[in-house]
């Protein structure tokens, strides 16, 4: 008998079959993982388990109880918890005081009493979580700590993550591997939701790979491999690997030349960065999230002042130009932000103003010619292959990765001769994910400079012609992505080795 | 100097309704409701409390309708709000219309009616024993009535209750992030639901003591705009009760200086000390907008409506 065990759980919104017939089992100490791509109705199947949502038909057994989980307060009652993709936590208030939340404490805080348990778990689980910071000053990756101190506080024996390493920068989610291991020595059950394979076969024990809100099925991981695994997820023959597409490198498109900058703290985020990007060449840019690239990527384009320094785009001086003169130039930037919302998009908008958003400004006459951006739209839609009810649907109600299309098919459209892009794939499934890289190659292949910001090294690797690494706000290397390896960018990244491709700086 | 303490300690009574009404705007807002129904609320407290005075002749009897009457107007609004998610301003600006009418219309005969002797009696200031003796601030906060002591009480007891014990941690995390408050099994409707009629309440008392001691005949409209300046002080007060209490005895003396000066041979426009308390108003929310800081923000979940299965 299992542990949990979720039999034939079906759950319906509106039109959408979210969950149709689910089958789960989950043992103790075993970390199980859910493989699926977004919109395969992983979330929607944990958070019956949560007790968030409540199955339309189905039934759920804890340690071969039937039970049914009406609230969350109801599954945590049975040592269910949930880490959710964004954090259920109070900004304002220190990680002790979100431990204490909703707790029986009696009438008066008893801080002192609740310190001594918060300590001993921390250490049992190794955890570091400081009881007395503010939330507003954690990282994305202590805020996840404190979330699994929460639930492990209120007695959680089986915890949930919902894609906890989507937002994690490499080192954190080394971290949680090592956590979430010593709770599976500890004897809880993880559920692990993910659609990168790699952290699969790093820490999942069985996996269950959900389709289309169906289960496909449940493997061991020790009997399959990535690829298997992939191909069960979108249903078809796959091929992982990224074409590095060779094309003639032109003129030199884009140059930067000791660009100092400091952020509205006065501490500097950019260090007397210089590199250069010839047309038909990829430049991407590895570094711990937070380490300068997205004030480099604003930099360019205009949106964040420098010091001192000078960016050459064909030769001209981009410094003091506006944001908009500088997108005439030819220059597009599409950055994603780590909650994937906002940046350059409106939600509540549909995807044809949306559009207009950036053109509006080379229309004539007073009115918006929406029948141009209506066309532009249809074309994106079919050509990234975009799932809307419409072109006139509000954006919000996208999925991300559909969201993200939209955003980046916006700038692809306007024929860019500098293209920079910064985390195109976050939080994307393998198919999408796919067909964003071919789409950067075939602008390639057109002879537009591309600066790529990324995440996943392997990426980076393969995709990138040459890598460049940030550290602190400094390049700690600019390096052949042919001839280097991760271990190697993973030193560069915390700042311990420097290196740089002969011939990088012309100056 | 004598002066100077009468009008402060007038200033105190001035001050005491918004106070209230304060107090209970706060306890709304950190549930992350944003009721601007204060007036109409404090309308019903005002009227109720009265016509019960004039019923009952018990001042106790009175302001406890006059509670139960605020906390039915913010009842209308926690059904709509909390229970149909429907928007939180228009709901509030029509729980003042409502209960703007409500107590015109209950009043259309009372008007120019004195409150009874026995509920006057009551609330006629004494000096508070042993406090009083303090030199200058017994004399300003300690010769008042019991209605105006009860508003030190209450702005202790909200003090506490907020930031010292969980059930207040259990509040604040209510009104910033509803979500998570849901999580940690805390029963966010409930929670919603009980402060703001507790909100309510407060304001009703507000209301009260306006028809009840302030001004103890019968008029229409007896708030005049105090609803909307304690919705004001929130902001000014940063959502902390003890400065609600700044806030409030501020207002209450910007609401009577026109009263002193017009004794005073001072060159002033009666209508422009009228128009005082609105412009500091005004003034006072343009430089918190400046101060941006997180701690002094305003609850996160403020004017939002709380969903679990929204995606």
């Amino acid at each position: 008998m299992s542990y949990i065990a979720m039999k034939g759980i079906t759950k319906i919104f509106g039109d959408v079959v979210a969950n149709d017939n689910i089958n789960l089992q989950v043992e103790a100490g075993e970390i199980h993982a859910l493989l699926g791509e977004n919109g395969a109705g992983k979330s929607t199947l944990v958070n019956m388990l949560s007790g968030i949502y409540s199955p339309d038909s189905g039934s759920i057994f804890i340690r071969d109880q039937e039970v049914k989980l009406t609230s969350p307060r109801a599954a945590l009652e049975l040592g269910i918890g949930m880490i959710h993709q964004h954090f259920k936590l109070v900004e304002i208030m220190t990680a002790q005081e979100n431990i204490m939340l909703g707790q029986k404490n009696g009438i008066f805080l008893n801080k002192k009493a609740h310190a001594a348990k918060i300590k001993a778990l921390s250490e049992r689980f190794q955890l570091g979580v400081d009881p007395d910071k503010k939330v507003y000053d954690m990282s994305v990756g202590e805020k996840q700590t404190l979330e699994i101190l929460k639930v492990l506080y209120r007695g959680a024996d089986i915890l949930i993550l919902d894609e906890p390493t989507a937002v994690l920068t490499p080192q954190e989610t080394e971290k949680l591997f090592k956590i979430v291991k010593k709770m599976k020595e500890e004897g809880c059950a993880v559920i692990f939701i993910t659609h990168k394979m790699n952290e699969v076969m790093a820490i999942a024990d069985r996996i269950t790979v959900l389709r289309k809100g169906k289960t496909i099925q449940t493997l061991d991981k020790t009997t399959t491999s990535p690829k298997e695994l992939a191909e069960l997820m979108v249903g078809h023959p796959l091929d992982l690997s990224i074409d590095r597409v060779q094309v003639p490198q032109g003129e030199v498109t884009l140059q930067v030349k000791n660009i100092n900058a400091k952020n509205v703290e006065g501490i500097e985020v950019l260090r007397n960065i210089s590199f250069h990007i010839r047309s038909g060449e990829i430049l991407g840019i590895a570094g711990i999230a937070g380490s300068g690239q997205k004030e480099l990527c604003e930099a360019i384009a205009g949106l964040f002042p420098l010091e001192s320094g000078d960016i050459l785009f064909n030769n001209e001086s981009l410094v003091g130009k506006s944001p908009r003169e500088i997108i005439t130039c030819g220059i597009t930037m599409s950055f994603v932000p780590e909650d994937r919302l906002g940046m350059g998009l409106v939600a509540s908008m549909d995807i044809v103003d949306n559009m207009i958003l950036k053109s509006y400004q080379n229309d004539k006459g007073l009115f918006i010619d929406r029948k141009k951006a209506a066309e532009k739209a249809k074309k994106i839609v079919k050509k990234l292959d975009i799932s809307t009810p419409g072109i006139h649907h509000p954006i919000r109600q996208l999925s991300g990765g559909n969201i993200q299309k939209v955003l980046l098919g916006r700038e692809l459209d306007s024929d860019p001769k500098l293209l920079i892009t910064a985390y195109p794939v976050r939080g994307l499934d393998i198919n999408v994910s796919y067909k964003i890289y071919d789409l950067i190659n075939e602008e390639k292949e057109k002879g537009v400079a591309i600066l790529f910001v990324g995440e996943d090294l392997d990426v980076l690797l393969e995709l990138c012609d040459r890598i460049m690494v940030l550290c602190n706000g400094e390049v700690t290397g600019i390096i052949d992505a042919a001839k280097t390896t991760k271990d190697e960018l993973g030193l560069m990244m915390a700042g311990e080795k420097k290196q740089y491709l002969e011939g990088t700086e012309i100056v | 100097m004598d002066a100077t303490i009468s009008f402060l300690a007038a200033a105190i009574v001035a001050g005491t309704p918004l106070l209230f009404a304060t107090l209970g705007e706060i306890i709304t807002e950190k549930v992350g409701n944003l009721n601007l129904g204060v007036e109409g609320m404090m309308l019903m407290g005002a009227i109720i409390g009265f016509k019960t005075a004039l019923v009952t002749h018990s001042p106790i009897i009175a302001l406890l309708t006059s509670m139960l009457a605020g906390a039915a107007g913010a009842l209308i609004y926690a059904v709509l709000t909390v229970s149909f998610r429907a928007n939180q301003v228009v709901t509030g600006l029509t729980l003042t219309t409502f209960g703007t009418g409500f107590a015109g219309f209950l009043g259309q005969n009372l008007v120019g009616q004195v409150v009874p002797a026995t509920v006057k009696s009551f609330f006629r200031p004494f000096a508070f024993p042993g406090l009083s003796k303090i030199p200058v601030l017994g004399e300003i906060f300690f010769q008042q009535d019991i209605f105006v002591y009860l508003s030190y009480l209450s702005v202790f007891i909200v003090g506490v209750y907020l930031y010292k014990t969980s059930f207040g941690l259990n509040v604040r995390a209510v009104g910033e992030n509803p979500g998570a408050a849901d999580v940690a099994s805390i029963n966010t409707t409930f929670y919603k639901y009980f402060h703001i009629l507790l909100g309510g309440a407060l304001c009703g008392l507000g209301g009260a003591y306006l028809s009840l001691v302030y001004i103890p005949v019968w008029q229409n409209n007896v708030t005049a705009g105090r609803g909307w300046i304690a919705v004001a002080l929130v902001i000014f007060a940063i959502w902390n009760p003890y400065k609600a209490v700044i806030g409030s005895y501020l207002f209450g003396g910007l609401d009577i200086i026109g009263f002193r000066i017009q004794d005073t041979s001072f060159p002033v426009s009666m209508y422009f000390l009228d128009m005082l308390p609105y412009i500091v108003t005004v003034v006072i929310l343009v430089v918190i907008s400046f101060r941006k800081s997180k701690e002094n923000a305003p609850p996160q979940g403020l004017g939002n409506p709380y969903f679990r299965e929204e995606r």
